[in-house]
């Protein structure tokens, strides 16, 4: 499967292990609640970590753990919860998290833009197909009126 | 007035461009109704009963006479040769194409115009006191300040997707003509003890459903702090607004469920931490004051006595002077309001040959400008007195001249059910069978201060909850009914009316308007207002009679 992320179509090496699924070796993702209930023995593999958040959860309660995770997985469950923005930019802007932030789920390729200004960095379409066009939407606007996250300070 | 920068107009034409590629991408089934949905709200576009309506924004109801030509062109070459002006001072067109709307965005962005966040769930139009910059009890001009917030508020990466939508109105005078008390954030200018100005920062008012008053959660703001701590309410609703329900996702519900004290907490909270980022340093803002300078008025305009002796000579003059005009901080000076409440036509519509004479009197008598008002008027802010008189002519010949400014006539009306696919019952009928019952303007002078507000449901576009007597359609069966209120206001002594008795016919509701009028007229104090007495003797006396009668 294929994804955007820094604005180029990678292979992406990721994947997503359901909360009931037995954990493996390579780049695993996991709900927050499992995070926090498997914390130590994620720590100890030798995969790298990823984290998904959504929209109800709270970012803060992770923000202690950034260090060890190198992806944060933003889901969307509909494209229209806006939470996912806010999330996004408090990672960046209050937690100076510094790895992968991943759009995944329902969301439109028309918010890329956005999402890309908000501080999230890579992209899973539901449509790979989509994947070139949404790649064009990142340069949606040349021009802003509000700093963006990734210039901030 | 501001004037788009390169910057600016690549925005617009960015935006219009992307909408272009939503439209081409819905048309060819690329993207699903919901998607496309969220993405033509947010650029102004509904589905209605018709057509689709687009809602173009007036920003804080600044306009000028090259986009005024513009609407009418608009008018006469995409829509049925008019448009409507609205109570939060947008333009609606009300029969365009879908397919049309992109080459409308383009056209309006050849004069700085838009449909950006003019709907949708997202951080919508500032809008402001329509005697800005040129009133007599004001604090300061507070249209820097709304441009600043236009700025800021445009494509907001993080807000685009709030719980629900989101208002942000501005005054700078004594007097709010803005309805400030009624949006998400109310913003007044104020001077502090030590002579400072700054803002008074309210959240939480809100029409429709639910109608509140907002609550003041800073009673001083240093201007640096304007954007941070906006930043920080909308954060904080962004994250905590109910998303579970539509008609509980304001940020009102928030403020009520959470208590203001818990509210206020996190916005500061979330505020400090922000603040010293986002500072506007004074240089911006003396910047964007730039562009508000003052027109060049001239020195000797008080000097002129014709004014004086035509008000003498002619009544009618004279009566269009008092009531549909009003007074200006330059000697000589007047500001002239423009009412698109002439008895015939529905409140607020305008057509191609009205936009287009417009134009021109802006230029030729008020440097340009046009405003529209919150009432659904429009303004020549600065109209020299020497020219009242034939402007006052003129305006007459193309029936913009009813004096009727703030009288029971000057009603505010949505389009209702011959338009719009949310409402229950008709507006534009019923409001023209009021005017019709008032025709008389010794009558209509004599009761003076009235504002009738009529919504064709009780998404409250025309806030009835707020008029001195307010009208709301309801459908009961598949009939309308009418749902009478009484002692609401919008200004300063913002008051959410009192609910009069059970929903009315339709065929009954002029009669009750007439009735309580009468009951104001024989029971009033020497000088008291229609709203003063409501206050003083309630609602009985009213609903006897109106039941009464029924």
């Amino acid at each position: 499967m294929q994804i955007i992320k820094d604005k180029q179509i990678i292979d992406d090496s990721w994947s997503y292990i359901a909360d009931d699924a037995d954990l493996k070796d390579g780049d695993i993702s996991v709900s927050l609640a499992r995070w926090k209930k498997d914390k130590q023995m994620l720590l100890k593999s030798n995969s790298r970590i990823g984290v998904r958040i959504g929209p109800a959860d709270s970012v803060e309660d992770i923000a202690a753990d950034l260090k060890d995770i190198q992806l944060i997985e933003l889901d969307f469950p509909a494209f229209a919860d806006g939470r996912i923005f806010s999330h996004a930019w408090l990672l960046r802007g209050r937690y100076n998290y510094q790895g992968e932030i991943r759009a995944t789920g329902h969301f439109m390729r028309d918010q890329v833009f956005y999402l890309s200004r908000v501080g999230v960095n890579a992209f899973s379409l539901e449509k790979t197909e989509d994947l070139p066009v949404a790649l064009s939407n990142l340069n949606d606007f040349s021009v802003n009126y509000q700093k963006s996250i990734v210039n901030l300070r | 007035m501001y004037q788009y920068n390169d910057n600016d107009q690549t925005l617009i034409e960015q935006r219009a461009a992307q909408f272009r590629r939503q439209t081409e991408s819905f048309l060819k089934g690329q993207i699903s109704d919901d998607q496309f949905r969220a993405l033509r709200l947010m650029n102004g576009l509904y589905v209605q009963t018709h057509a689709p309506m687009l809602r173009v924004a007036g920003p804080y109801g600044l306009l000028n006479s090259k986009q005024f030509r513009k609407l009418a062109h608009i008018a006469r070459t995409y829509d049925k040769n008019y448009c409507h002006f609205t109570t939060r001072q947008n333009i609606q067109f009300n029969w365009p194409q879908l397919e049309q709307v992109p080459d409308i965005l383009e056209e309006l962005a050849s004069v700085q115009m838009h449909a950006i966040q003019t709907s949708g769930n997202c951080l919508r139009n500032t809008s402001s006191d329509h005697l800005a910059g040129v009133c007599v009890d004001e604090i300061e001009d507070p249209r820097p300040y709304c441009e600043i917030i236009r700025q800021w508020t445009t494509l907001h990466p993080e807000f685009a997707y709030l719980p629900r939508k989101f208002k942000i109105a501005v005054s700078g005078a004594k007097h709010d003509r803005a309805a400030t008390q009624l949006h998400d954030i109310g913003l007044h200018l104020v001077k502090n003890d030590a002579g400072e100005i700054g803002f008074r920062v309210l959240v939480g008012g809100g029409l429709g459903r639910t109608p509140i008053i907002g609550q003041v959660i800073k009673p001083y703001l240093e201007k640096k702090h304007l954007l941070s701590y906006l930043e920080a309410i909308l954060r904080i609703y962004n994250l905590f607004g109910r998303r579970d329900n539509k008609y509980k996702a304001r940020i009102k519900i928030l403020v009520k469920e959470s208590g203001m004290e818990q509210f206020s907490e996190l916005v500061e909270k979330e505020w400090l931490l922000i603040r010293d980022n986002l500072e506007l340093d004074a240089a911006r803002i003396e910047a964007i004051k730039a562009q508000f300078a003052p027109p060049a008025y001239e020195a000797d305009a008080a000097q002129d006595t014709s004014f004086a002796k035509l008000q003498l000579e002619n009544k009618a003059f004279s009566t269009w002077v008092k009531y549909n005009t009003a007074d200006h901080k330059v000697p000589g000076y007047r500001a002239a309001f423009l009412s698109l409440k002439a008895p015939d036509s529905p409140p607020g519509d305008m057509t191609d040959t009205q936009l287009d004479a417009v134009a021109d009197l802006a230029d030729r008598y008020s440097f340009g400008e046009i405003r529209s008002t919150h009432r659904q008027n429009l303004i020549f802010a600065d109209v020299k007195q020497a020219d009242l008189f034939p402007l006052w002519q003129q305006l007459d010949a193309l029936k913009l001249a009813t004096p009727n400014n703030s009288t029971a006539t000057d009603m505010i009306c949505c389009p209702g059910l011959d338009f719009c696919s949310l409402a229950n019952a008709g507006t534009i009928s019923v409001a023209k069978e009021i005017n019709e019952a008032l025709d008389d303007l010794d009558y209509l002078h004599d009761i003076g201060d009235v504002k009738i507000n009529m919504s064709g449901c009780m998404n409250g576009c025309a806030h009835q909850s707020v008029g001195h007597i307010g009208i709301l359609g309801v459908d009961k069966k598949g009939v309308e009914w009418y749902q009478l209120t009484l002692g609401g206001s919008s200004e300063n002594e913002a008051a959410i009316g009192e609910r009069l008795g059970p929903s009315i016919a339709k065929d009954q509701v002029t009669k009750a308007v007439t009735t309580i009028l009468d009951v104001y007229i024989k029971q009033r104090l020497d000088d008291e207002s229609f709203l003063d007495m409501v206050k003083r003797v309630g609602i009985n006396p009213f609903k006897e009679q109106v039941y009464a009668n029924n």
